[in-house]
């Protein structure tokens, strides 16, 4: 079994789905059940097969494992895949969310299901193809290849002012890439390989690295997104059905996070140290103004979206630490808001679901007629809030830690998030479960029915278990992470002493 | 043992939180309640077995939290002399407490859930005090912070009740960002989270510095000081208290064991557990005493204006927490613990009374409307006696020995704040006796100014309510008889073991026994004269605290408002924050960054769009004319940079 080419199977089994439903004829009750069975098959069974990836990985080796190489279009281009400590996570972060996504799409979406069935497989296959590719041109496939299903979903299936969404979704994720692309062709012909493990090795110069560094960080900075590189994602978020908006903010801000982690501080080490304190200042302003911001949102969705700008700042911030804790820190919080904000997401569906509408105005009082929802919901509320013992906690904490040790200030402004999400989060919570049930439209609201329970459940063990006992996780990036920091740190001495050498 | 005394209420709480509606309210508080019995059995056990006998700290290792690099932070118990201190105050009110709950709440059809927080507030607690490393700790504190939100806002539809939850967990957010800082700041320097390895760094850390938001600071100092505002917001201090008296929203039993008795002494339990870090902190711990000094009697002020019974509590709780955060400061841990323990016993007590009170009155809380009730329930009033005599510092009531205890030492001590200290809490005694007489003559004596439906109705409470009122009197009246010995006299070192530690230069505890004959007498003076003041205000002469109230209006109104510290708060954070939220949405989203970026260049598009429309001019020679030129650019364009050849 260990010479099956494991990743490969997981990136394309959700493509082996598309064909099943490809092959359901009609549009019919039964046809649309059909479809939503095949889809909600692929993706527990794509999920249950990456979890053999844990099986086969073997912690302790920080470098790529389950590697599969093969010729591709030929020239320099290969088709390369593998994963470490780093990408591991992510690729069981998005084949776990999916089944979640699929199931909250059940009832919500009743116009071309088929097409928005074949639309998410499609993005899972592209979403694991980022965190699995080992060469940089495939990396770039799926990296934007993932721009197309997002922007068909929100841009046929979203809300009312879903054109505009999308196109400033693409607007500035494509602006990001030019960069990144210009900067992948120089990388390429600087180090005449496309191969990451290989670039990873090479030296590159100085000078460049400045310049590369920033055409990479634009690409990623888009997507994490960074302020003031932001104000896609609120609006994204707002017009994307329930579903989709659980995918952007589980799994493709952390894309941006996780390029950060696999080219530009490996790649780019003196540039990355250069260009901290920058980031540092943007990681903070975000913290600071998107909770802000978040403070004063009428839309449910906005303001949690609002609150992922701020947590992604914590993300930054701990990553540009170049600590352990910090980057440890920064993985984990990407998990942990993968698995939150999604959560998040889905509760806002479930009551759009039944009232159609996001205005926070429009609630109050859940809590007397729908004592589950306000639980889970109180759950998700806390760990967004980075409660000790939900998973929230830890990964601010180690960023924080971090960045304590480089910079006290930048450790002390970001401290002021939490008592500012605190005020935002629990403003929101207050607005839609607490208070009188006043309001005749929702007297008659039903409890989350079995079908949201399997959604929410699962979602709310995950966060409580990685509170309490976060060590699996971080165990299986500490190998890695030891790793990219060594190199990092030596590759730093060395231009240390060129410069010295040098004046 | 000591994992049971712990996880027992958390059991307690997921029995009653997930299956409360499948089993009914009776068993979810039959099971919570005979859970927290247990674990207050085993208590006893464990302070007995801790607190009179040679044992070393125990440790109890559970399994590994977070590990990252050199952060290495497990599940760990750690139990000596002042954790087994701890433990008795938290589970014996505790399960006092639901046993009263199943009285007092008998009417609420949410009764398991109500048992399910409780449950889940003392787990926390208990996490918090028996913590062996500072994330631990800090769980525990963040975890009784969820469970008082939640209990404070337990009565959701209550718009005041949702508020007052809020302020109470974003106010001790402020504080908790001070302790984080102060972890982080601890783990810098020392590599290391760890109770014992944190204190073995003591000495050290006076001498070093490091350089904090630009500035080089005395590490030690730096720490104690930012681990006290996280105290400060948990102990409900000045600057920080504005919480609490909010707090009162919540059910009355809440008011007693949270906000009384447990959770705002967890801020007093933490500086005295860090006692070796603050030890070499002169001038944190002369800040600790200025502000617990000062909040000792700015809380008394205010108690004595208040017309709701539970407010002029709950003032008295600050004020009182004001006293043990003077204990501290001047070096006197253990008079600080000794008066927690006290104080969580009569105050308990007088809350729990209080609530037998708005029971017996049908959920009325004002005293305007209240008088007379000592025939009507005369069990409440022996309780509430007893607790305002242990209060109020009667001589051998507990009371007695812990805050005349505090002042003695106050008197005693050499900080530079510590004569401002002494002068402050003898003044606080005098009007913590006349607030806490006025409570009493306002609710039990005089005529009856209840309406004459609510004042026939009235009743005694049912016996499971007076029960725990009959256990805390022998705790207000008896605990500081038995056990001062053991806590701040002779048994003094026998007793703590080195779980409170004191510095070289310390003898606080010798010098508060050698003092001039008026000093122990002051606070008995100032407690008689405090009682016949409100005896005299409220008994003979009920007209004139009016009259008075008439003659000097600002003083009242000052004092009546609390000193303004809500409307200020609102006036210099509250508002503007929002104001800045708003304006960074609309102006800084909506106008920058989007008017100059997507929005702006999707518009500039569109003006160049309609140019271009305005150029089709229908006429096919200008069409054919823009293509020539472009396929000449074209060609020029690839033979200038040889695209496509060969």
């Amino acid at each position: 079994m260990s010479d099956w080419p494991l990743l490969t199977i997981v990136t394309f089994l959700p493509l082996v789905g598309v064909l099943f439903i490809l092959l359901v004829r009609g549009d019919d009750e039964v046809a649309l059940t059909n479809i939503r069975r095949v889809s909600m098959i692929t993706t527990v069974f794509t999920f249950l097969v990456s979890l053999l990836i844990i099986v086969q990985f073997d912690p302790s080796d920080p470098g790529f494992q389950l590697v599969e190489h093969y010729e591709w279009i030929g020239g320099p281009f290969t088709y390369h895949v593998g994963i470490d400590g780093i990408s591991i996570l992510f690729v069981l972060l998005t084949t776990l969310l999916m089944p979640f996504c699929i199931l909250a799409s059940w009832d919500a979406i009743q116009w071309r299901v088929k097409e928005y069935m074949i639309a998410f497989l499609v993005l899972e296959t592209l979403m694991i193809g980022v965190f699995t590719a080992l060469d940089i041109v495939v990396f770039y496939v799926f990296f934007e290849g993932g721009l197309i299903p997002m922007f068909l979903i929100i841009g046929i299936w979203g809300h009312d002012r879903r054109v505009y969404a999308t196109f400033k979704f693409f607007l500035y994720t494509l602006l990001g890439s030019l960069f990144m692309l210009l900067s992948i062709m120089a990388v390429y012909w600087e180090a005449g390989t496309t191969s990451v493990p290989e670039l990873l090795q090479h030296d590159f110069p100085t000078h460049m690295e400045y310049w590369l560094f920033l055409g990479f960080f634009a690409s990623f900075a888009v997507k994490m997104p960074m302020w003031p590189v932001h104000t896609w994602l609120p609006d994204a978020h707002v017009e994307a059905p329930t579903a989709a908006s659980g995918v952007l903010a589980g799994v493709l801000l952390k894309m941006g996070g996780f390029g950060v982690l696999r080219y530009s501080l490996p790649m780019f080490p003196v540039a990355a140290e250069f260009y901290a304190p920058f980031i540092f200042g943007l990681s903070v302003i975000a913290i600071i103004y998107a909770s802000l911001v978040a403070l004063m949102q009428e839309d449910m969705k906005k303001l949690i979206a609002y609150s992922s700008v701020a947590h992604m700042g914590f993300v930054t911030m701990g990553m540009f630490t170049a600590t352990t804790q910090g980057i440890q820190g920064a993985i984990f919080l990407m998990l942990s808001h993968g698995i939150v904000s999604a959560a998040l997401f889905l509760c806002v569906g479930v009551v759009y679901d039944r009232t159609h509408t996001r205005a926070i105005s429009a609630y109050g009082g859940l809590a007397k007629q729908m004592p589950w929802y306000a639980m889970a919901f109180m759950v998700f509320t806390m760990a967004n809030v980075g409660l000790p013992g939900t998973s929230g906690f830890v990964g601010e904490f180690l960023t924080m830690v971090g960045a304590f040790q480089v910079s006290t200030l930048t450790a002390f402004l970001a401290a002021t998030g939490i008592i500012l999400s605190a005020a935002y989060a629990l403003w929101l919570y207050r607005r839609v479960a607490f208070g009188p049930l006043e309001k005749e439209s929702l007297k008659a609201l039903p409890d989350l029915n079995l079908r949201e329970k399997f959604v929410l459940v699962p979602l709310v063990v995950l966060t409580i278990l990685f509170g309490v006992w976060p060590n699996p996780v971080l165990d299986m990036t500490a190998a890695s992470v030891d790793n990219l920091l060594q190199h990092y740190h030596a590759a730093l001495e060395v231009a240390g002493q060129t410069a010295q050498v040098s004046h | 043992m000591y994992a049971a005394i712990v996880f027992l209420p958390l059991i307690g709480f997921l029995v009653a939180g997930i299956f409360g509606r499948l089993i009914g309210a009776r068993a979810s508080e039959i099971v919570t309640t005979s859970l927290l019995f247990v674990s207050a059995i085993l208590s006893w056990v464990a302070f007995i077995h801790v607190g009179f006998s040679d044992v070393e700290p125990i440790k109890v290792p559970l399994m590994p939290w977070i590990t990252s690099g050199a952060l290495e932070i497990d599940w760990s118990l750690r139990v000596d002399t002042l954790t087994v201190v701890m433990l008795i105050v938290v589970t014996s009110v505790s399960s006092l407490v639901h046993l009263y709950s199943i009285g007092y709440m008998s009417h609420d059809p949410d009764r398991p859930r109500f048992f399910a927080y409780l449950s889940l507030f003392t787990f926390a607690m208990l996490m918090l005090v028996t913590a062996d490393n500072l994330v631990q700790m800090f769980f525990g504190w963040e975890g009784v912070g969820l469970a008082s939100y939640l209990l404070i806002g337990f009565w959701y539809t209550r718009p005041s009740a949702v508020a007052a939850s809020i302020k109470a967990f974003v106010v001790n957010r402020v504080g908790d960002f001070g302790f984080m800082l102060g972890i982080f700041a601890l783990f810098m320097l020392v590599g290391s989270v760890d109770l014992d390895t944190i204190f073995g760094h003591g000495e050290e850390l006076s001498t070093t510095t490091f350089s904090f938001l630009g500035y080089q600071v005395n590490a030690v100092e730096t720490i104690c000081f930012l681990l006290f505002i996280g105290a400060m917001g948990k102990s409900a201090q000045l600057g920080l208290h504005t919480w609490l008296p909010d707090a009162m929203e919540g059910p009355t039993p809440v008011s007693a064991l949270i906000h009384a008795a447990t959770m705002v002494t967890a801020g007093v339990f933490m500086v005295a557990r860090m006692s070796p870090l603050f030890e070499y902190a002169p001038a944190a711990l002369t800040f600790v005493t200025f502000i617990g000094a000062t909040t000792a009697f700015f809380a008394a002020t205010i108690g004595c204006t208040q017309n709701d019974i539970k407010r002029v509590i709950a003032y008295s709780t600050c004020s009182q927490l004001g006293y043990m955060f003077a204990a501290l400061g001047v070096g006197a841990y253990s008079a600080g613990i000794f008066h927690l323990m006290t104080h969580g016993f009569f105050k308990a007590l007088l809350f729990l009374c209080a609530g037998s009170v708005i029971h017996a009155m049908h959920d009325e809380q004002d005293m305007r409307k209240m008088g007379g009730l000592v025939k009507k329930i005369p069990l409440t009033y022996a309780g509430m006696v007893i607790g305002t005599l242990a209060i109020t510092g009667f001589p051998y009531t507990s009371g007695y020995f812990s805050k005349d205890a505090i002042i003695e030492a106050t008197f005693a001590a050499h900080n530079p704040f510590s004569a401002y200290a002494f002068w402050l809490t003898t003044l606080a005694a005098l009007l913590t006796a006349f607030y806490s007489w006025r409570l009493i003559f306002m609710t039990f004596h005089g005529k009856t100014r209840a309406s004459a439906d609510v004042f026939k109705h009235a009743h005694e409470s049912p016996p499971v309510m007076l029960i725990p009122l009959a256990v805390l009197s022998c705790g207000a009246l008896f605990a500081g008889f038995i056990l001062h010995g053991y806590f701040i006299g002779h048994e003094y070192e026998h007793f703590w073991r080195g779980s409170l530690y004191l510095g070289a230069e310390n003898h606080i505890l010798h010098d508060m026994h050698h003092l001039p004959a008026w000093v122990p007498l002051a606070p008995t003076v100032m407690m008689i004269t405090g009682v016949a003041w409100a005896y005299w205000w409220y008994m003979l002469s009920p007209k004139t605290p009016a009259a008075v109230a008439r003659e000097h209006p600002a003083l009242y109104q000052f004092l009546l408002n609390k000193w303004y510290f809500d409307e200020l708060y609102d006036f210099l954070f509250v508002r503007p924050t929002k104001r800045i939220g708003h304006f960074l949405w609309k102006k800084g989203d909506g106008w920058l960054i989007d008017g100059f970026g997507p929005d702006g260049v999707s518009h500039r598009v569109l003006d160049v769009t309609q140019r271009v429309v305005r150029l089709q001019t229908g006429y096919i020679y200008h069409y054919a004319f823009a293509m020539l030129i472009g396929v000449a650019a074209l060609v020029t364009w690839a033979m200038m940079t040889g695209v496509g050849a060969p």
